[in-house]
């Protein structure tokens, strides 16, 4: 069996169990965030009840979606302060054995903007900077109150295309408990277990030093402790991605094993993916669901292919070096720069894949090193907007709004006032739809023009030529996109690098929030207009292939050029230096 | 109406981080201890009673007797624990050019004999800079060098290989390999 077909099927099990998943899981989130009584709710129930009594929280009364997106804001940008306030003050707070003293001031605010709108971009190393009580009561509690607010925004569009007539979207405190408490944190639970069962550290002790075989009279190795097994597990079904390390999922420490290594893949995707399913339940028509989950499947399936048939074909110029980078019974082969033994291609490959059509950003493999067209896979499921299936919850409303678009062009095609869900598509969706679809193009490409300008961006570059553009482009898709991984040779831990890119985290997160929060305000208070023979069906392959146009219309136009002057163009001098 | 929502606001931030940022992981940690205490505390390896690494973390190896693992891009040494990291070379830079010859050249200093095609993850850094493994291939290309600096029939070598050779999960998931540090301690055991 070559390597491609075994790649094939390794894809073909992953999705399949994806897929088995979907159903249950989206039923079962559909059903606590909307507050249906289950095994759950009366598990968790009191926790919940104790939670709204202490912060004064009245869960019968709904928000309007303006009140909805201001508590949400301040919620957030009260876990900025702190969180950058527990990074400055370190020193002088507990669990700390290794005496770290305060991160600098812009590193600080860089992080702190990063994990809470779920970006988890690093431009420091964890494992040489955080305390143990940084990463476990700062960064992994916003790992989980990030995606939690990621979910309870996307109900909350949800019930905005569900209801109709009514003022309100929700209760933003009690989607966020509910998500906390009865999606993330039991799931978290589990996997951190089993995670920590394959060899995942997770303790509160001082570094250890032991005396390697070779050498050990000479000098020490010193092995890194601490909290990592609860802190991983938050970091994949958060699609958060800020890794306990500075090799994030390659460190064998956060991913020891094949097993963990498809573990932490599927925890990535499965929220995500299931959440269509949730929209089909909360609409009244599952198969509204499907629809959006068959195009995420076809972005998601032709993307990974390209980053493995590239990754496996291997580097060219070594072959000149008597390099055996053939796949046989003794090796994968391929380009294993930058890669792990255990993972080979195929479940980098895959890695690669998972952790950029979603919003996560953790990496089992050094994306800079990857070959040109392998390299241009991740860069572009993060220009297209993260929605396939995308970040938990921003996936779901993201792939919205590009139907929302869709039947927009729909309508202008054929001369009728464009609907989606029973709801009509106005002037004022549509004004907000482009906000939410434009804004993140409008940073990423300024950001980089920005860098590539000035020298404080440029002097960031590791690689030379075309790829040292590709790693700005990346850093800026990146932070917009809010997914965190890197080309990680820039050199990002600098004023200049995290002031912009946190800037550009801050805008890309909540500015499209906001835009769709709005619209679903707007579209709550319509009216429902009933199914006609007029109306077009947005749950067949027509609606399907409208979707992915929009998207890759959008997603091309805005990027090629950018494209082109970085991967597409190193691509053809690779070939060429053959 | 802001200073109606800063009250939920700011108590549900530090409920949250008590629950999620001090308990959870407390838990975790507590169970974890209880009933998987070698892996949660870094999978150590002990020799005559001395810790000598971990069976998750490579070992730096360049003595001829040894087998080596991959490149690591670790600074200032390879193989630092504490500074996890690959070499983030492009693929067309020349530095990655230079040091794949570097590591060819050393490869072959000491088995002169082998003109063989190396394996590819002998001379590219892993993600980690601490990957703990090689592949099959890479640990046959080293028994003839290992088999001449020791003295030993290198069958004897082929079959240590073969033995802590781990395969794929249900023949699918990950890829074949050798755990470097575990190998070099079964192969001081030989004699």
């Amino acid at each position: 069996m070559g390597p491609g077909t075994s790649f094939t099927i390794l894809l073909i099990v992953f999705l399949g169990i994806v897929l088995l998943c979907v159903k249950p899981l989206g039923r079962y989130i559909a059903d606590v965030m909307e507050g249906k009584p289950n095994f759950a709710r009366r598990i968790g129930g009191s926790v919940e009840t104790l939670m709204y009594r202490l912060c004064g929280i009245d869960a019968s009364v709904e928000m309007s979606w303006s009140r909805y997106t201001l508590g949400m804001l301040l919620f957030n940008v009260l876990g900025i302060v702190l969180l950058y306030a527990m990074q400055r003050l370190q020193g002088f707070l507990p669990l700390n054995p290794q005496h770290f003293s305060a991160v600098s001031p812009d590193s600080a605010f860089n992080t702190a903007i990063s994990f809470v709108s779920n970006t988890d971009w690093q431009g420091y190393s964890g494992e040489s900077t955080q305390s143990y009580f940084v990463q476990m009561a700062g960064l992994a509690v916003q790992n989980f109150l990030s995606a939690a607010t990621g979910i309870a925004v996307a109900v909350a569009v949800i019930r905005g295309f569900a209801r109709h007539s009514v003022a309100t979207i929700g209760n933003f405190w009690v989607d966020l408990t509910r998500a906390t408490l009865y999606v993330l944190l039991p799931l978290s639970m589990l996997l951190a277990l089993v995670l920590a069962s394959q060899g995942v550290i997770q303790n509160l002790e001082a570094y250890k030093g032991v005396a390697p075989i070779e050498s050990g009279l000479l000098h020490t190795q010193t092995l890194p402790m601490g909290p990592v097994a609860s802190q991983e597990a938050i970091k994949e079904l958060g699609t958060n991605g800020g890794g306990f390390f500075n090799a994030n999922s390659a460190h064998p420490y956060e991913n020891p094993t094949p097993l963990t290594n498809f573990l932490e893949m599927l925890a990535i995707v499965l929220i995500p993916f299931s959440l269509t399913y949730t929209f089909g339940r909360m609409v009244g028509d599952t198969r509204q669901g499907w629809a959006l989950l068959a195009a995420m499947l076809v972005l998601f399936v032709t993307l990974t292919q390209v980053a493995f048939h590239s990754e496996q074909r291997g580097n060219p110029l070594l072959t000149a070096q008597q390099i055996d980078q053939s796949a046989s019974a003794g090796q994968p082969g391929g380009n294993m720069e930058g890669k792990e033994t255990r993972f080979g291609i195929a479940a980098s490959a895959l890695f690669v894949a998972v952790t950029t059509a979603t919003s996560c950003g953790a990496v089992n493999t050094m994306h800079d090193s990857m070959l040109p067209l392998g390299g241009f896979v991740p860069l572009f499921f993060m220009q297209l907007g993260e929605l396939a299936p995308g970040g938990v919850g921003s996936g779901i409303y993201s792939i919205l709004m590009f139907a929302v678009l869709g039947v927009f062009i729909a309508g202008l095609m054929i001369g009728r006032t464009p609907e989606y869900l029973g709801k009509k598509i106005e002037a004022y969706e549509m004004k907000m739809a482009s906000v939410f679809i434009l804004t993140t193009p409008f940073v990423v490409l300024l950001g980089t023009a920005v860098a590539v300008m000035c020298g404080a961006g440029v002097a960031g570059i590791a690689n030379p030529g075309p790829h040292g553009f590709s790693e700005i482009l990346y850093a800026f898709s990146s932070a917009a996109n809010n997914n965190g991984s890197a080309f990680a040779g820039l050199s990002a831990n600098t004023p200049f690098y995290n002031i912009a890119t946190g800037i550009a985290m801050w805008f890309g997160r909540f500015w499209p929030m906001i835009a769709t929060l709005a619209i679903a305000g707007s579209l709550g208070a319509k009216k429902r207009i009933p199914v006609t023979e007029g109306t077009m069906p947005t749950h067949g392959p027509l609606f399907v292939s409208l979707l992915l146009g929009s998207i890759l219309l959008i997603g091309v136009l805005t990027y090629v050029p950018a494209l082109a002057l970085g991967p597409l163009v190193e691509h053809y001098f690779l070939m060429a230096a053959r | 109406m802001m200073l109606r929502l800063i009250r939920p606001a700011l108590c549900l931030l530090l409920a949250m981080t008590c629950l999620l940022g001090i308990a959870y992981p407390l838990l975790i940690t507590g169970l974890a201890r209880l009933a998987f205490a070698h892996q949660a505390t870094g999978s150590l390896l002990y020799r005559d009673g001395k810790a000598v690494g971990s069976s998750l973390i490579g070992q730096n190896f360049s003595d001829a007797k040894y087998f080596w693992g991959r490149p690591s891009a670790t600074l200032p040494e390879p193989y630092n624990g504490i500074a996890s990291s690959g070499s983030n070379l492009g693929p067309m830079n020349p530095a990655l050019i230079d040091q794949v010859k570097r590591h060819v050249a050393a490869l072959r200093a000491d088995a002169p004999a082998s003109r063989a095609p190396v394996p590819v993850d002998l001379v590219s850094a892993s993600a980690s800079g601490l990957d703990p493994d090689i592949s099959p291939a890479a640990a046959r290309y080293q028994i003839a060098r290992i088999a001449h600096a020791r003295g030993t029939a290198p069958a004897n070598l082929e079959k240590l290989v073969a033995t802590h050779t781990q395969g794929k999960l249900f023949g699918l998931i990950g890829e074949l390999r050798v755990n470097v540090l575990e190998l070099n301690l079964a192969l001081d055991q030989l004699r």
